[in-house]
């Protein structure tokens, strides 16, 4: 295990009644590289990243996230906004999740509350318009500003975020996620419904907030172009357990990958892992 | 034309004799048999045919008349093409209709200085107007439905009315003490209620606001009971009381006394605070605080990936509507000079929800237009006496069918770039509680 890891992932269990959707998982996400979390649907990726980000209490386990000054924040203490705001961590939803009634401006000076509350003096100073305010609004504003133009959204920031393309609002969403400024950024499957231009974008997106934001992320996707694309590192899972570990060629050679995505049965599956292993 | 039409005649004909044969099935004993106790107790009974023959005619011929104007219309989700002179003029009036309605409200004493009447309903309306508002931060921004209005109307005016009668205080002392005991009456609403979602959030909201009524209905030894609590004092003009003695303001100024001009003072008085209220929350939304708001009508779980404390936005939300209800509730105490639990009915509650509803929640025009409808269009079917609450009913149903989102619908963005356009009633969410 490397040393300079953001997360790390011990031995995480969440259980629904009788239903082990996670178990016993443990893996970690390396500072300022791509961690890509894959498996067939229902292997429990996004129970994972429902406990990360504080969605769901996980039933065992730890999960730590340490910043880049050093102190180390133990997540699963934390519970819902807390993440976000203290720890640091943002995260963007399977099915999108953007305040489709407010403007793509609108929806990224929400994600900046927290600094914005602070400059407002919690709403007093802002009520009497002070000059302090008006210069962290303006900053606010130009934050928002230099994302719609990263994401290529500027010329439509006036307009409704429900009224966006699927592709630009799945952008949008990564865009908001960017704006608290997060240490960790989760995407639970951001290539999902895109088409292959769309996918070339998102990919570009994620690599260019990776050297110039310097920003950690760990993704959930179906997607494999993007996935071997982009990934630094990939984990693998499968009905709740990790199946494989490693960079995007040492798993996408793996037997047991293999077989857990081609649905092999029982006995070929045992062949193939024992002549692999 | 003709041609186009001959298909439909049958289809209304057929339309409109089912509509006529259920009018028939279901009248046929409610109207057309009568029955009554007799002298001894026996039953007697007589048939009116006539009745019921004309109640089906009726509605044989309503349903003929609504299925034309359906025809008319065209079906749902028609697109009329209006042309561009009209809709610039019609935006044109739009933009105006705002400033218009501020001078006119701003000379309404001057114009109607004589007519007490009006001048009274101006003071009513513009209290529904403060209600409406404050309501409007908490079910219109925040999307939180809230049944039990009337109870932060209640504190605010039972504050003023306690604190003027036992201790002596001035009203504008009371004025900020009773937003703020409002406010931390909402604030105490509020937590409990944070869980709750829906449905669920309108019942507990309902039951706070027939708990404050039951308390002051039921606390005779502070309230006073049912017979309420009188002699509250008339309100002064910074001290100068408006009064015909020597102190007076009249004496002061050298003119002479007349009881108008304390409704006029009263009148400027509310106006003030329903001003105060849009100016705080036309600030707010363009604060974090009120983005907060609008995004956790939007999208909760999105709020707190986001990192929003949704608990202290919720609250927030509550106490600043409790707050203007509060305001209002002591102006509401010092205008009457007398309050009981009977002011203080769920009746006002879903009164002055229905005002945020008609006027399109969110919108502060619209907020203000329905209060004008309300409560001026309620004064104006004064003529048609009992008749007067089916016309105003049947007016609602219309309106709700022909704006479903009230009259003014669309959502103005806090925040632009480069336009500052509409957004479509269609994206904005209306709160899940």
């Amino acid at each position: 295990m490397s040393a300079d890891q953001i997360l790390s992932v011990d031995h995480l269990s969440m259980r629904f009644g009788g239903i082990v959707a996670v178990n016993d998982l443990s893996f970690g996400a390396e500072r300022r590289k791509i961690t890509a979390l894959i498996g067939p649907n229902g292997a429990g990726k996004t129970t994972v990243f429902n406990c990360i980000t504080g969605f769901y209490k996980p039933t065992s386990g730890s999960m730590r996230l340490a910043h880049d000054d050093g102190h180390t924040i133990q997540l699963e203490r934390l519970n819902d906004f807390r993440i976000s705001k203290q720890a640091k961590v943002a995260r963007t939803f399977q099915n999108i999740r953007l305040f489709p009634g407010m403007t793509a401006l609108e929806n990224l000076m929400v994600a900046q509350h927290n600094a914005l509350m602070r400059a407002s003096g919690l709403t007093l100073l802002g009520l009497i318009g002070a000059p302090s305010w008006r210069v962290a609004e303006k900053a606010a504003i130009d934050l928002a500003r230099t994302w719609l133009e990263r994401i290529g959204l500027l010329d439509r920031a006036d307009d409704a975020a429900g009224n966006l393309p699927y592709g630009d609002q799945r952008r949008l969403e990564i865009a908001r996620a960017m704006c608290t400024e997060p240490a960790l950024l989760c995407l639970d499957e951001p290539a999902a419904g895109l088409n292959a231009r769309e996918s070339a974008a998102l990919s570009e997106l994620l690599l260019s907030i990776r050297a110039n934001q310097g920003t950690s992320i760990l993704l959930i996707e179906h997607d494999m172009s993007v996935v071997m694309e982009i990934s630094d590192h990939v984990v693998v899972m499968d009905y709740g357990v990790k199946i494989a570990e490693g960079t995007p060629q040492h798993v996408r050679d793996d037997p047991r990958v293999i077989a857990a995505y081609l649905g092999a049965d029982e006995e070929e599956a045992i062949a193939v892992m024992e002549s692999g292993t | 034309m003709q041609t186009s039409r001959a298909p439909g005649v049958a289809f209304i004909f057929k339309k409109a004799l089912i509509s006529a044969l259920v009018a028939l099935v279901l009248f046929s004993l409610m109207i057309g048999v009568r029955t009554e106790a007799g002298s001894d107790g026996q039953l007697t009974y007589w048939t009116r045919f006539g009745d019921l023959a004309m109640m089906v005619a009726t509605v044989f011929g309503g349903s003929i008349i609504v299925e034309l104007l359906r025809q008319w219309w065209g079906p749902v989700g028609t697109v009329r093409v209006v042309p561009a002179q009209v809709t610039s003029a019609l935006s044109l009036a739009g933009r105006l209709v705002a400033p218009v309605l501020l001078i006119f409200t701003f000379l309404v004493p001057v114009i109607f200085y004589n007519e007490r009447y009006i001048l009274d309903l101006g003071i009513l309306v513009l209290t529904y107007v403060m209600l409406g508002w404050g309501l409007n931060v908490v079910v219109g921004l925040a999307g939180l439905l809230d049944l039990g209005y009337v109870a932060f109307y209640a504190v605010g005016a039972y504050s003023y009315a306690l604190l003027a009668t036992n201790f002596g205080l001035s009203f504008w002392i009371c004025l900020p003490l009773a937003g703020i005991l409002a406010a931390f009456w909402g604030v105490l609403l509020g937590f409990p209620v944070l869980r709750l979602r829906g449905d669920y959030l309108a019942i507990v909201t309902l039951a706070f606001g027939e708990i404050i009524r039951l308390v002051l209905l039921n606390w005779q030894s502070v309230t006073g009971g049912p017979n309420g609590v009188s002699g509250i004092p008339r309100p002064t003009m910074f001290g100068i009381p408006l009064s015909p003695g020597d102190d007076g303001l009249a004496a002061k100024l050298g003119i002479e006394f007349s009881p108008t001009h304390r409704i006029v003072f009263l009148f400027y008085l509310i106006l003030a605070l329903a001003l105060l209220t849009n100016w705080v929350t036309i600030r707010l939304r363009r604060l974090p605080i009120g983005r907060a708001w609008e995004a956790l009508r939007e999208d909760e779980v999105a709020c707190r990936a986001l990192g929003i404390n949704t608990t202290t936005t919720k609250l927030t939300a509550f106490a600043t509507g409790a707050m203007f209800g509060g305001l209002a509730g002591a102006f509401f105490a010092t205008r009457q000079g007398f309050i009981s639990p009977e002011s203080f009915t769920f009746h006002e509650s879903a009164l002055v929800l229905a005002i945020v509803v008609l006027g399109g929640m969110g919108s502060q025009l619209g907020v203000a237009l329905a209060a004008l409808a309300m409560i001026g269009g309620f004064e104006l079917f004064r003529g048609l006496d009992q008749y007067r609450m089916l016309v105003f009913g049947m007016a609602m149903v219309l309106l709700m069918i022909w704006r479903p989102r009230g009259l003014i619908g669309h959502r103005a963005p806090t925040v632009f770039l480069e336009r500052n356009q509409a957004i479509s009633s269609d994206l904005v969410k209306e709160g899940h509680g």
